[in-house]
């Protein structure tokens, strides 16, 4: 009886902590601009709840329950720190804010979008900005967010200290930045849910599940910006990115063999996920202002097509790198152009575009490796392109893309 | 900075194998060792023979391997060179064994540094 009690308040808690930590969160830091603080006193309510929802039964308002226990602990930091250094009048308005909210709940404000430009702030490390995202807006804890960015647990949190001390320390203010800097700090915002993306994608081989995941949260991210700023071409052109990307995620993937995006089996992509990504594109291009993740969109829409209807898109999608170098000359772009080149049959241009890229980051770089092996196969000058495939084979994590350089090495032969 | 890689993984898994795959993971390695070379990051590396040809040595007194602490045994080492421990963490995570069995990431101690 006791235990299952126990189990049923620990469901709903994590249910409430899943659908709205969040939000609690981001609506107890915007008021008292201490990311820490306010994440204490949700902690200390999450524990209240453990405690007193398997006596009692979890509450009819689980998130006003939770708001009102976090208000408590807010009051009692504020009263401590009242008698060592001052008045922390924040901590106090808060706490009194929490209350009323907490009465007329479930519609208190949904602030998350000041959180996600907090975590983006320019204040704040450009390497941390992901981390602090996921913890705060989603509530990872950090030795699952160190894991995904290959970083020690201890460094992580280490990090996401200073992050928050410096949010607070420096008061970085809560709100959504006017006009003019809008597009700017927008970016930063979408650069950080992208790497997220970026970080579970790199571990979709991995066998952890968990930090594949991520890919998920950064989706979900991206749809709660553009819940927030549905007028935001750029948030619908990155839904778009990932969502084309995660639309191919079980055919890029057969029985634990890497399959590369021109042998994939399309009947395996999920064509539900891959029509909510051409909507998305559709309506960032009704916007009429073309961005980055819009063109790395189009480049993947021009790819499905290719692969669903036949078209010959190798043109296209080479003009398409073009106007993305001109905008955003990450090497990614760089070696994505070299690549569409390839395609194009211009082998000879490709191998110069590749030169764009120092030589330093290419040393580390093995997608450089593997699109350069490519290209010296399409000029036959299969030495050269055996010694490349070897780099990127070196360069690799994943056994399974292992495999694949090692089996088209076989093929080129 | 300098990290030790130590890499541990399961001897009678590998002693169980066949030998293409054996060769597969072979060729892992010198892939990656020549990427660590070319990014100038090796300073060194060996396999290490089976455990059982080990030998421990505590005052006078000699103990013949195998010392099976675990499942997992050390089966070889890379000393490099690297900017930071992230960058290191990142290179450790390429090592074939990260995928096998596990890397243990050491900073060296800078004595005086």
């Amino acid at each position: 009886m006791a235990a299952d009690a126990d189990k049923s308040a620990r469901a709903a808690a994590e249910a409430v902590a899943r659908a709205s930590y969040g939000r609690l969160l981001a609506w107890l830091a915007s008021r008292t601009s201490d990311v820490a603080a306010a994440e204490d006193a949700l902690a200390e309510a999450f524990r209240a709840a453990l405690e007193s929802w398997p006596q009692r039964g979890a509450p009819h308002n689980p998130e006003a329950w939770l708001l009102t226990a976090a208000r408590r602990k807010l009051i009692d930091v504020a009263r401590r720190r009242k008698t060592r250094s001052g008045a922390e009048p924040n901590l106090l308005l808060a706490a009194k804010e929490a209350e009323a909210a907490a009465r007329e709940s479930p519609v208190f404000p949904d602030e998350r979008l000041k959180l996600l430009f907090i975590c983006a702030h320019p204040a704040i490390d450009k390497a941390v900005r992901t981390p602090l995202m996921l913890q705060t807006v989603l509530g990872l804890d950090a030795a699952h967010i160190a894991s995904a960015f290959l970083t020690s647990p201890a460094a992580m949190s280490g990090r996401l200290v200073r992050a928050k001390r410096k949010i607070k320390a420096a008061g970085i203010p809560f709100e959504t930045p006017a006009l003019p800097d809008l597009s700017a700090r927008l970016s930063a915002v979408l650069d950080a849910i992208y790497a997220a993306y970026g970080a579970g994608w790199d571990a979709a081989g991995a066998d952890e599940v968990c930090v594949a995941d991520l890919t998920q949260e950064a989706i979900y991210l991206a749809d709660l910006a553009a819940a927030l700023l549905p007028g935001e071409p750029e948030i619908w052109g990155l839904l778009s990115l990932m969502k084309h990307a995660e639309g191919r995620k079980e055919a890029r993937r057969v029985n634990g063999a890497y399959v590369p995006l021109e042998a994939q089996d399309t009947t395996r992509w999920d064509r539900e996920m891959i029509a909510a990504a051409e909507t998305a594109l559709a309506r960032a291009w009704g916007c009429r202002n073309t961005g980055r993740y819009q063109l790395e969109a189009a480049i993947q829409s021009a790819h499905a097509a290719s692969k669903l209807y036949g078209r010959d898109v190798s043109g296209d999608v080479a003009a398409l790198y073009e106007s993305l170098l001109d905008l955003a000359p990450s090497v990614g772009a760089h070696v994505g152009y070299a690549a569409a080149l390839t395609a194009a049959g211009k082998a000879q241009d490709a191998l110069r575009a590749l030169e764009r890229i120092d030589e330093k980051t290419a040393k580390r770089y093995q997608p450089y490796w593997a699109v350069r092996a490519k290209i010296l196969d399409a000029l036959g000058r299969l030495d050269e392109a055996a010694t490349a495939r070897e780099r990127a084979v070196g360069l690799t994590q994943d056994p399974a893309v292992r495999a694949f350089l090692r089996a088209s090495a076989s093929s080129a032969d | 900075m300098k990290y030790l890689f130590l890499l541990y993984d399961n001897e009678d898994a590998w002693d169980a194998m066949e030998e293409a795959e054996k060769n597969e993971i072979y060729g892992a390695y010198m892939a990656y060792t020549e990427a660590l070379r070319k990014a100038g990051a090796h300073i060194a590396g060996e396999p290490l023979s089976h455990s059982r040809e080990g030998k421990r040595v505590r005052s006078a007194d000699v103990q013949d391997g195998p010392f099976v602490d675990g499942k997992e045994q050390l089966g070889g080492f890379y000393m490099i060179e690297a900017d930071n421990l992230d960058d290191a963490l990142g290179w450790a995570a390429r090592c074939p064994c990260a995928a096998i069995g596990h890397v243990e990431v050491r900073p060296v101690w800078n004595i005086g540094g």
